[in-house]
């Protein structure tokens, strides 16, 4: 029967594709994997125990954060790119200011990016605690939280970030081609 | 060639160039045939360039150096592939001291097998080399709100293009067996913010290299020794460097560099993201911002054009401020998501004058003026710019940015 046969070889071709060919490197053990995968969902999965306030936040971010990023968050020289607060309606203007507030568009990932890349000079010295008090001040900061408000694994996904909507596939190819102008090439210049 | 180009004033020109190119260097009195003869250099184990060459990456003007790019001075580089050396350097957090026998790569998450690699076990796969460019998604982005890149190098230099050896990600992949429903594989790096991007599964198991080795040997610690992932065609950032841990998911993980970064603003306040593709791009090298033509005569227009969505067609000049264009010759070897060289015979007469090149790739994609760009994307769009750029030659032989 060609039908039959047809769907065996595809079972076939799907068994082998799934069978290791060489056999070379070893199955990691539950440790080394655990060790190694911090994985943060947008919706918060993977978010570690901890919790963090306002409060603690402004400290912390006073002694690690403020000479790079200004004492409200504003930006300072260097790097210059580095502002953290504002820019709440700016994305349609010709000066747009793209900080936490206005343009990132999940809250986990704030807490991702700070547990895993800052501060700057010493990524990877600040504890949970410490990074959800930080991600608690600067959406403090940004009008997006109360002060009263306390982070932790299960309330950080919940927030709701101003510009969760802003974010479009890719479009392109989205020029059209030119007019065709070429000419036939020319003896001489 | 154009018609006129014959072989008797190819000899005169190259001559007079290669007079030009004389002039420009330091004589030494042993270079005289009489005289005693000094016995040069003794063999060395690992070669340095001459110390007449210069060509360097240019270093951006801030006091941390950690952080930012450097630019492959793309004037000073022959033919298509960019010496090592040269290579642009993008950095998040550093260049870490990577030991590549205690390196690791990872894979797990939706797999059938996670599967734990040393560097010694993926030589032993199957390996291929294959020639591919790698764009910083950033590349000429001052040319979109602000027109001050006085050089190709500081306009252009965030691009590069190497011979990469490795292995073929989606044979990991198929080691480890991905499961049904894995969309996605994030990538992490080894740095010290541990850089994590989402790669679509498809890209994944199609062409993507975990690299080892970059023009014939180890790649440099700043390129990712051990270990890289080389994307061909997509924006140099998803092409994760010290790569560690391949993870097999189910959706993006929407990480700062796929969200706040990388993507790209549109005049109505969206952004558009994962936009991984870097379209056709060509920017003539010579002569370039900053050059100056030693008088009218003959000159070979040169440069670079590339595609991430594969071959370069064509490349065509104009020397009229964009009314004609006329085809380039186009170097061999061409190859897919690679810089094709081209070049292109020309006598200067002395006037003022501009030239610029567009790349048209095997796709039809026509590379479109900075105007046409702007006209669709808006002056925020930062990320992305395959514009092309337009230069000046003033009557008294220097090059400038036409739009400046």
């Amino acid at each position: 029967m060609r039908p039959l046969r047809f769907a065996i070889a595809l079972v076939s071709a799907a068994l082998a594709a799934q069978s290791p060919k060489y056999g070379v490197g070893r199955t990691p053990t539950a440790e080394e994997m655990r060790a190694m995968d911090l994985s943060i969902l947008p919706d918060g999965t993977g978010l570690p125990e901890g919790r963090g306030t306002v409060a603690d936040g402004r400290d912390i971010y006073a002694v690690r954060c403020a000479r790079c990023h200004g004492a409200k968050g504003e930006g300072g020289d260097e790097p210059k790119q580095s502002p953290l607060v504002g820019g709440q309606g700016t994305l349609k203007t010709p000066k747009p200011l793209k900080t936490i507030g206005s343009y990132w568009p999940y809250a986990p990932t704030i807490w991702d990016y700070v547990n895993r890349a800052m501060p700057l000079d010493r990524p990877g010295t600040l504890t949970h605690d410490q990074v959800y008090s930080l991600v608690a001040f600067l959406l403090r900061m940004n009008g997006v939280i109360g002060e009263n408000d306390v982070l932790d694994a299960k309330t950080l996904p919940k927030i709701r970030m101003p510009n969760r909507d802003g974010f479009v596939p890719d479009a392109r190819p989205d020029v059209e081609k030119p007019a065709k102008k070429t000419v036939a090439k020319t003896s001489g210049s | 060639m154009a018609g006129w180009f014959t072989r008797r004033r190819f000899f005169e020109a190259t001559a007079a160039w290669s007079a030009f190119l004389a002039s420009c260097k330091r004589q030494t009195p042993e270079d005289a045939e009489n005289g005693p003869r000094r016995v040069g250099k003794p063999l060395r184990a690992y070669g340095e360039r001459s110390e007449f060459e210069k060509a360097a990456r240019a270093l951006p003007t801030t006091k941390i150096l950690e952080v930012g790019s450097s630019y492959t001075p793309l004037a000073e580089t022959l033919g298509i592939v960019t010496p090592s050396a040269l290579h642009y350097e993008r950095l998040h957090s550093g260049v870490p001291t990577i030991d590549p026998a205690a390196h690791r790569l990872l894979i797990h998450g939706m797999v059938d097998r996670p599967l734990i690699f040393t560097m010694d076990d993926l030589r032993r796969l199957p390996s291929v080399s294959r020639i591919y460019f790698i764009e910083c998604s950033g590349n000429s982005h001052l040319g979109y709100g602000r027109r001050d890149s006085p050089t190709v190098q500081l306009s252009h230099g965030l691009t590069s293009c190497s011979e990469w050896t490795g292995v073929r990600l989606g044979l990991l992949l198929s080691e480890a067996g991905v499961q049904k429903g894995a969309k996605w594989i994030l990538a992490e790096g080894a740095d010290a913010c541990k850089m994590q991007r989402s790669i679509p599964i498809q890209k994944a198991m199609d062409d993507i290299l975990v690299a080892y080795g970059q023009n014939g040997e180890a790649m440099r610690p700043e390129q990712g020794y051990p270990l890289r992932l080389v994307i061909p065609g997509w924006e140099g950032n998803a092409n994760v460097k010290w790569l560690r841990r391949l993870k097999a998911v189910e959706q993006p993980y929407m990480t700062r560099d796929e969200t706040s970064k990388y993507t790209d603003s549109m005049p109505d306040g969206t952004a558009r993201e994962f936009t991984f593709v870097m379209e056709a791009k060509s920017v003539v090298t010579f002569p370039s911002g900053g050059q100056k033509l030693p008088g009218p005569g003959f000159f070979e227009i040169t440069g670079l054009a590339w595609s991430g969505r594969g071959r370069i067609e064509r490349v065509e000049i104009s020397t009229d401020g964009g009314s004609a264009w006329q085809d380039a010759d186009l170097s061999e070897p061409r190859l897919p998501m690679a810089f094709t060289r081209f070049r292109f015979g020309w006598k200067w007469d002395g006037r003022e004058v501009t030239v610029q090149s567009r790349a048209i790739d095997e796709s039809g994609y026509v590379q479109p003026s900075h105007e046409e760009l702007v006209a669709v994307r808006g002056p925020n769009y930062e990320y992305h710019n395959n514009g092309i750029r337009v230069w000046k030659i003033n009557v008294d032989g220097t090059v400038t940015d036409a739009a400046a």
